[in-house]
């Protein structure tokens, strides 16, 4: 079984590594970095905070912008082209081809995620001419980052499981961008009443929470990140994505392919 | 033991509005295949071939009956590890190189590293790509991929192997290239189910064939006895077209080249025909059986009704 996991997940990341557009996307996440110290010319005594809010939040964006784009064709496109038929004939699970798929996206998302912090960490140097105990601070805004991609591969891997590519990218930004302001629907159900209340209540607990993930203007302004905030944020990141991921697995298992 | 047993399968798709109705697509299959032999799944476009190997390699689900390949459930994973499938007018992944694709497949099928390394330069020798190994998918042409497709198939050393289509759409080199693939195959004692609309192909590989039309099995047939069987016609050839003008309600069919006369004519009607060629005073130049080809037990097969039981 993680024989043939591990192959399809390395498959996926070797399809990925040899598409074109991935690498535009890295070089210019690569090249947005690198210029951030430019900043330091337009906002004086800013620029640190400028690089960490604009460096993270282009790792972040650009990471969510390739796992939807690569994620939804992850199944669709093994269907179109009947790849997939070669697959199913050979003793492999459906549910281990889905999760093989998962696995290789997330792997790309890790490796490209590594590159975008070696260039953010090199401008960061570049702006500060020194390494600051702060620094380390970045890594746990990465990590949320991470947990982030976990949430939105799973996320489009279910709607690219039954959708069409085009309405699988709709339905994961459209989550996605809900998922940002999950706190603000909190609030709202707090303050509604009857009805309204449990609905927005509902809408609140299901759709995924990625305002909790962001910490980047707090670590911008070198603001310590909780333990307990990270250990939350891990459980949550997990059982979410492993429960849409499961969703995804429970559909394609009964689905004739065309 | 049977190398393939299909029992009663049957597909249908929900169809209209509602999804209330379900047009079949394919209709109680029953059928087996013996070991080691090449089997014909023949039919035209739409027939059911590819939704029966749709079925059988578990890409979509029967809505009744179900089949054994080797003794065991076709669903049994561990067949599937005996068992190679080449899709109709297969795409495989593109970025990879022969040798990468190879790999991978061979991966999926519990084949160990060493002897991947091993066997897959052999493999490719013998579909005849020893020296396009490492070039990149995006660059072969369609009988190229077709051999990869071949390759695929193969490379975890099946029992049986599925093939669908595998001549489609090649031209004539890449047709011969493929059916002495399938040749290969067969002298390596390897069972084979194909599936085909091009009579010609099953007519020289197969041991047997099957009829499939509208989604119903309309008849098996084996080669040997079809190329043999009688058709209750005899081809009478002579020399002396006046004759023809006499004999004309004794022969179905006739064709008349300067002084020569080939015409057909019934095994019932021959002595009565030869009889009257004597008093004519034409001169014989031969008599000849008229055997049975696939092509006409195709047409009978497929122009039955459509409710007709095999």
């Amino acid at each position: 079984m993680s024989a043939r996991l591990s192959a399809i997940a390395l498959n996926t990341f070797r399809e990925a590594v040899r598409d074109r557009v991935l690498y535009n996307l890295v070089i210019f996440v690569l090249l947005l970095v690198a210029s951030a110290p430019l900043f330091s010319e337009i906002s004086i005594g800013m620029e640190r905070l400028i690089l960490v809010n604009v460096g993270l939040s282009a790792i972040s964006l650009f990471g969510v912008i390739i796992a939807i784009f690569i994620g939804i064709g992850l199944v669709s496109k093994e269907i179109d082209k009947r790849t997939l038929y070669t697959i199913l004939s050979r003793p492999v699970r459906r549910w281990e081809f889905i999760i093989g798929k998962y696995f290789g996206l997330m792997l790309t998302l890790v490796v490209n995620a590594g590159l975008m912090t070696v260039g953010f960490y090199i401008a960061l140097f570049v702006t500060d001419h020194s390494v600051k105990r702060a620094d380390g601070l970045m890594l746990v805004a990465i990590y949320f980052i991470l947990l982030e991609f976990l949430m939105v591969t799973a996320i489009t891997l279910l709607f690219s499981s039954f959708s069409t590519p085009i309405f699988s990218a709709i339905f994961a930004f459209a989550l996605f961008a809900i998922g940002t302001f999950a706190d603000d629907l909190r609030n709202f159900a707090g303050l509604a009443h009857g009805l309204t209340k449990w609905l927005s209540t509902a809408a609140a607990y299901a759709v995924p929470n990625f305002a909790s993930l962001n910490v980047i203007s707090r670590v911008a302004h070198d603001q310590h990140v909780a333990g307990t905030l990270v250990l939350y944020n891990s459980i949550y990141a997990l059982l979410y994505s492993g429960a849409v991921a499961a969703a995804a697995v429970l559909i394609f298992e009964r689905r004739n392919l065309k | 033991m049977h190398a393939i047993e299909i029992h009663n399968l049957t597909k249908s798709y929900p169809v209209g509005f509602w999804k209330k109705q379900l047009r079949p697509a394919l209709k109680g299959l029953t059928l087996t295949v013996e070991a080691g032999e090449t089997f014909g799944f023949i039919g035209p476009n739409g027939a059911g071939k590819t939704t029966t190997l749709k079925l059988l390699m578990g890409i979509i689900f029967p809505t009744a009956g179900g089949a054994t390949i080797l003794g065991k459930d076709f669903r049994d994973l561990e067949i599937k590890r005996r068992i190679g499938f080449l899709p109709e007018q297969p795409y495989f992944y593109d970025y990879l190189s022969a040798t990468e694709l190879l790999d991978y497949y061979a991966s999926l099928s519990g084949v160990d590293a060493a002897e991947r390394k091993q066997r897959i330069p052999h493999l490719l020798e013998q579909v005849g790509l020893g020296d396009a190994g490492n070039k990149q998918l995006r660059k072969f042409s369609k009988g190229m991929l077709q051999r990869v497709g071949i390759a695929q198939a193969i490379v975890h050393d099946p029992e049986v192997v599925f093939l669908d289509e595998p001549m489609s759409g090649l031209d004539p080199i890449g047709r011969h290239e493929i059916r002495e693939l399938i040749q290969s195959l067969k002298d390596a004692g390897k069972t084979i189910f194909f599936s085909t609309h091009i009579l010609s192909d099953a007519e020289a590989l197969c041991d047997r064939v099957a009829v499939i039309h509208k989604g119903e099995l309309r008849g098996i047939g084996v080669m040997n006895e079809l190329r043999s069987s009688a058709t209750g016609n005899v081809e009478v050839i002579w020399e002396g077209a006046g004759a023809l003008e006499r004999v004309g309600t004794l022969v179905t069919e006739s064709h008349v080249t300067g002084a020569l006369v080939r015409a057909k004519t019934a095994n019932d009607k021959l002595d009565r025909l030869l009889e009257a060629l004597r008093q004519q005073r034409a001169r014989l130049v031969s008599v000849t059986p008229l055997q049975g080809t696939l092509e006409e037990y195709f047409l009978a097969k497929t122009s039955e009704p459509e409710t007709a039981t095999v």
